[in-house]
């Protein structure tokens, strides 16, 4: 592992903790129809609308593999720099609970379809880090238990029952709640390029098993406890926060950390135990006699790798050395890919870090101000390109180029329209400058012998003068020029 | 007219085409047979309405000239084969009251053939068993009976009311399923035909099922021609059926050339069991000497892994049938015993609705899955049936076929062994083999013991090869010249 970073390290009573995590994300894979079974897979049907004689376990049904599903798997590996596995195996894992009508779940054990692959996470503090993925495997979905219909009966509902997982699993390569968090960002930032999975963490597409133990730096790991289903970034790292400084906490009372499955709640702000090592689930894991073992041909793997899209750390490097941007915004713009798509829209033909400025400033305001995705941006692309292309050719400032933009967003219009209807065309002729700056000078005779006395940042107070008395249309520079000129003559 | 039952199914076939008698007419005489022969409870559910709907519907297809390969033919169902709106019940009380929405693929085929449907035949509990004893709707019994003993016979198992049925002559030909011998063993516990296609020739979808890896689905007739025409309606490829094979199906009865000169028939030597009876043993040398004269040369080859092919199976197949068997505990469909959280719920329901078989079985499964016992158990089973497998594959590149006894002895009285699980078990030992290498197996009646009672040889074959098996089946047949019908006497 990396040398220890004092930085990321917890305080204790005793000294200073590393916390090691490691992080099984399962993400739900995009695809109309479930893993093994023809029945959709849409959020928010009605209960038990969306369910097959498979997936409620009907006597004599089987199961058979979605070959979507098998691609998705596929491309996400591809996407992780990871093996692909050409021949792999369903297993069942056996466990008896009501929202698990087979009695077992379909998923891959010993052989998983995608084996060691990795990510780079990206830090606040601007630097990088490589984190290892050990494997990807593809299983189902249980069915969802709601508890809370009636007094005494649970109700249960299939529609998720089979639907298609993801399940990533990283090495415990991460020491701090912030490296969990942009490792779950990265990872949805990858799944949501290559259009694997929404991503979605409140619809539950995407949660996180969180696995959390604390060391003195240097020495082993020790025992760990997983927290499961923990469903929002911000959660992730609340939830390695709170673990590690109970486990820190507990060890430096003399306790001893058991192997636990626990859960977090966001509302105490604290982690609990589910259930022990000893209560664990013997899954009596076999390979599923109704499946055969999963073969891909290379070729099709080949012809999978040669369609991914460009991904974010290529995309991010490439903004940075084409288009000169900072790291930082380099890495805001390429974090999804309408926003990259959305940028290079509009940089194309235009000075990039005026486009780069105007998306992270402006834009980027306005939609979370609006709690709008840059899919549902009130300004297109191509119209803020226009007007971007009005401040290149000194149509209009820049600061008449914020109302303008204001007024796109409110009303939908293109810049040049709204730019001609007010009249907001920059002056640039020097007429009616030289008249304006003219009346100023001649109304203000203090201002003009203390400029001529040596208070040469009087000059500011002169070009605001001339700038009000021409609506803000004048050209800042031409007056400043103009002014210059006349105050030393 | 002549009594209708006594036809064999190409027969009937025949006259219905040559309209000498309806559909009708046939099914009517069945369901006669069906009544008659009630005291040995080879149907769960009796279908006498439907059966009568399904020949009124053939009558008109043949009046039409639209006649299927099965046109007003009557067969049995195993109760094991989901049949959309019929009862369904595995011979299980957990199952009791389960009507299926859906019709399995091979029932669907037959129907759509033009089979007529008499009833669900009785089996044991989840086609777990050697006897037919384990059912929840009770045993059946053999039409045959020892010569000058009154005690009522066991079927075999696990298909035993298909068996029984056939035997009995309530119905042409019957759906079997075989996971360890379960055609082939009352096949010849009755002295019919039956056989057990390769693993992947015939679909599973619909099928209630045991042991995943090892079930398959097969015929039962009193002939070998006339499962040779039930077995093609059967196969085929299915895309609901992941390990179905898609390949073509022959026209098996065409194969059926009664031609085997120069074929190479195995004798394997590891099958001469210590404690083998004499009279099978000799019912063995009579098969070898039958096909001899046949033209077929016999060769001795080794299948040396045949000692672990019991141990292994009851490793694999309770392994298999835990996790499959986990999907009945009263949530969603079948019998449902209240309690008062989840977990009493499940325990209620499967205590209730399992029988004592099938919970044997579960917990093996159970076991040997078990965190610490894996290794031990389940993976070195799987090791051992890669071994057989080969057993098998080195054997076939010097030999056609190979023939063995199909059960160490004849029908025995029920209750008998029902003590001893073990010496139950022991009923599978020539046949578990040929599913643990998912190889086809047809059991021949080839004589009578020496209380009157029929036994069977079986031939197994290669891999896909039922066309070259039945045609060696159908040599021994004629050979053999079995004419011996049970005497039903007063139960008819």
């Amino acid at each position: 592992m990396a040398t220890v970073n004092e930085e990321r390290l917890m305080d204790g009573k005793t000294g200073k903790w590393e916390i090691v995590i490691g992080l099984e994300v399962h993400a739900q894979v995009t695809s109309n129809s479930k893993l093994f079974s023809g029945a959709a897979t849409a959020f928010g049907a009605e209960p038990n609308s969306q369910v097959s004689l498979v997936d409620a376990a009907m006597p004599g049904m089987l199961p058979v593999i979605n070959k979507y599903c098998v691609e998705q798997a596929v491309r996400t590996g591809l996407g992780l720099e990871a093996q692909i596995n050409l021949v792999s195996v369903f297993d069942r894992k056996n466990y008896f609970y009501p929202d698990l009508p087979q009695g077992y779940q379909i998923s891959q054990f010993t052989q998983p379809i995608v084996g060691k692959g990795k990510l780079t996470i990206d830090l606040a503090d601007g630097t990088s880090r490589e984190i290892g993925i050990t494997r990807l495997h593809l299983e189902q979905d249980a069915g969802k238990s709601i508890h809370d219909l009636h007094p005494k009966m649970t109700m249960i509902d299939l529609n998720r029952s089979g639907v298609a997982l993801m399940e990533i699993v990283s090495e415990p390569d991460m020491r701090s709640a912030e490296e969990a968090g942009a490792y779950v960002k990265k990872l949805r930032s990858i799944l949501r390029y290559l259009g694997t999975c929404d991503g979605n963490m409140e619809e539950g597409s995407l949660r996180a098993d969180v696995n959390v133990s604390v060391r003195k730096p240097g020495e082993r790991f020790g025992t760990r406890c997983e927290i499961k289903n923990v469903n929002s970034i911000r959660f992730v790292q609340q939830a390695v926060e709170a673990e590690a400084r109970r486990q820190i906490d507990l060890i430096e009372e003399g306790g001893e950390v058991k192997q636990q499955t626990r859960l977090f709640d966001p509302t105490r702000g604290e982690t609990r135990p589910m259930r022990s090592k000893e209560e664990a689930h013997d899954y009596r894991y076999f390979p599923d006699p109704d499946l055969l073992p999963l073969e891909l041909d290379p070729t099709w793997v080949e012809n999978i790798k040669q369609g991914l899209p460009e991904l974010p750390d290529v995309k991010k490097a490439r903004f940075v050395s084409d288009y000169g941007l900072s790291p930082y915004d380099a890495g805001v713009l390429s974090a999804d890919m309408a926003s990259a798509a959305f940028y290079e829209t509009v940089a194309k033909g235009r000075d990039p870090k005026i486009a780069s400025n105007w998306l992270t400033g402006e834009l980027f305001a306005v939609l979370n101000k609006q709690n709008l995705t840059i899919e549902q941006s009130p300004v297109s692309a191509g119209a803020l390109g226009g007007l971007i292309d009005l401040i290149a050719d000194n149509t209009i400032s820049g600061r008449i180029a914020k109302d303008v933009f204001a007024e796109m967003v409110e009303t939908g219009k293109l810049a040049k329209d709204i730019v001609a209807a007010k009249g907001l065309q920059q002056i640039t002729d020097t007429g009616p400058i030289e008249a304006a700056a003219d009346q100023i000078i001649a109304s203000s005779p203090d201002n003009v012998a203390k400029y001529k006395a040596g208070n040469e940042k009087l000059i500011g107070w002169f070009v605001g003068q001339v700038m009000k008395a021409t609506g803000g249309k004048a050209n800042p520079g031409v007056v400043n020029e103009i002014l210059k000129k006349k105050l030393s003559a | 007219m002549a009594d209708l039952t006594t036809l064999t199914l190409a027969a009937a076939r025949d006259g219905i085409k040559a309209k000498t008698f309806s559909a009708t007419e046939l099914t009517q005489a069945h369901l006669k047979a069906v009544e008659q022969t009630r005291a040995l409870n080879a149907f769960i559910t009796e279908t006498p309405e439907l059966a009568l709907k399904q020949a009124a519907a053939s009558d008109a297809k043949l009046a039409k000239g639209e006649a299927g390969a099965l046109e007003g033919l009557p067969l049995g169902i195993k109760d094991l084969f989901c049949t959309e709106g019929v009862r369904t019940t595995a011979a299980s009380k957990i199952l009791s009251n389960f009507v299926p929405q859906y019709e399995s693929t091979i029932t669907a085929k037959l129907l759509k053939a033009g089979a007529v449907t008499v009833g669900k035949t009785n089996l044991d509990e989840f086609a777990m068993g050697s006897s037919n004893m384990t059912s929840h709707f009770g045993a059946v019994e053999n039409p045959w009976r020892r010569a000058g003993d009154n005690r009522p016979l066991v079927p075999g198992g696990s298909s035993g009311g298909s068996a029984a049925a056939v035997a009995a002559r309530s119905c042409l030909g019957a759906t079997g399923t075989d996971t360890g011998g379960s055609i082939r063993q009352p096949a010849a516990f009755c002295g019919i035909v039956g056989i057990k296609p390769t693993y992947g020739r015939c679909s599973r979808w619909g099928v209630v099922a045991f042991a995943s890896s090892l079930d398959q689905a097969g015929p039962f007739a009193r002939t070998v021609q006339d499962c040779a025409i039930l077995l093609r309606e059967m196969s085929g490829f299915d895309p609901k059926d992941s390990t179905s094979a898609n390949i073509p199906v022959p026209d098996f009865e065409a194969a059926l050339t009664g031609d085997i000169r120069g074929l190479k028939i195995g004798i394997p030597k590891e099958y001469r069991m210590e404690g083998m009876s004499a009279e099978i043993d000799a019912l063995w040398q009579k098969g070898i000497a039958m096909l001899k004269d046949a033209g077929a040369e016999a060769v001795e080859v080794s299948l040396p892994h045949t000692k672990y092919a019991l141990p292994c199976y009851y490793i694999l197949a309770p392994a298999e049938a835990s996790s499959n068997l986990a999907r009945y505990d009263g949530v969603r469909f079948g019998l449902r015993a209240p309690g008062s959280s989840i977990e009493e719920l499940y325990e209620n329901t499967r205590a209730e609705g399992f029988g004592k078989e099938v919970r044997r079985r579960i917990l093996i499964g159970t076991y040997v899955l078990s965190a610490g016992y894996y290794d031990a158990y389940y993976r070195k089973a799987q090791r051992v049936r890669a071994l057989i497998a080969q057993d098998f594959e080195t054997a076939f590149q010097k030999v056609d076929a190979i023939l063995t006894p199909t059960a160490p002895s004849a029908a025995f009285a029920m209750g008998e062994k029902s003590d001893d699980p073990i010496a139950m078990y022991l009923n599978d030992v020539f046949t578990v083999t040929t599913n643990l290498a998912g190889l086809p197996g047809i059991s021949v009646p080839a004589g009578l013991s020496a209380e009157g009672l029929p036994l069977g040889l079986q031939l197994i074959g290669k891999t896909f090869d039922e066309a070259g098996l039945l045609k060696i089946a159908g040599v021994l047949e004629k050979q053999v010249a079995f004419t011996a019908t049970p005497d039903l006497g007063g139960r008819a």
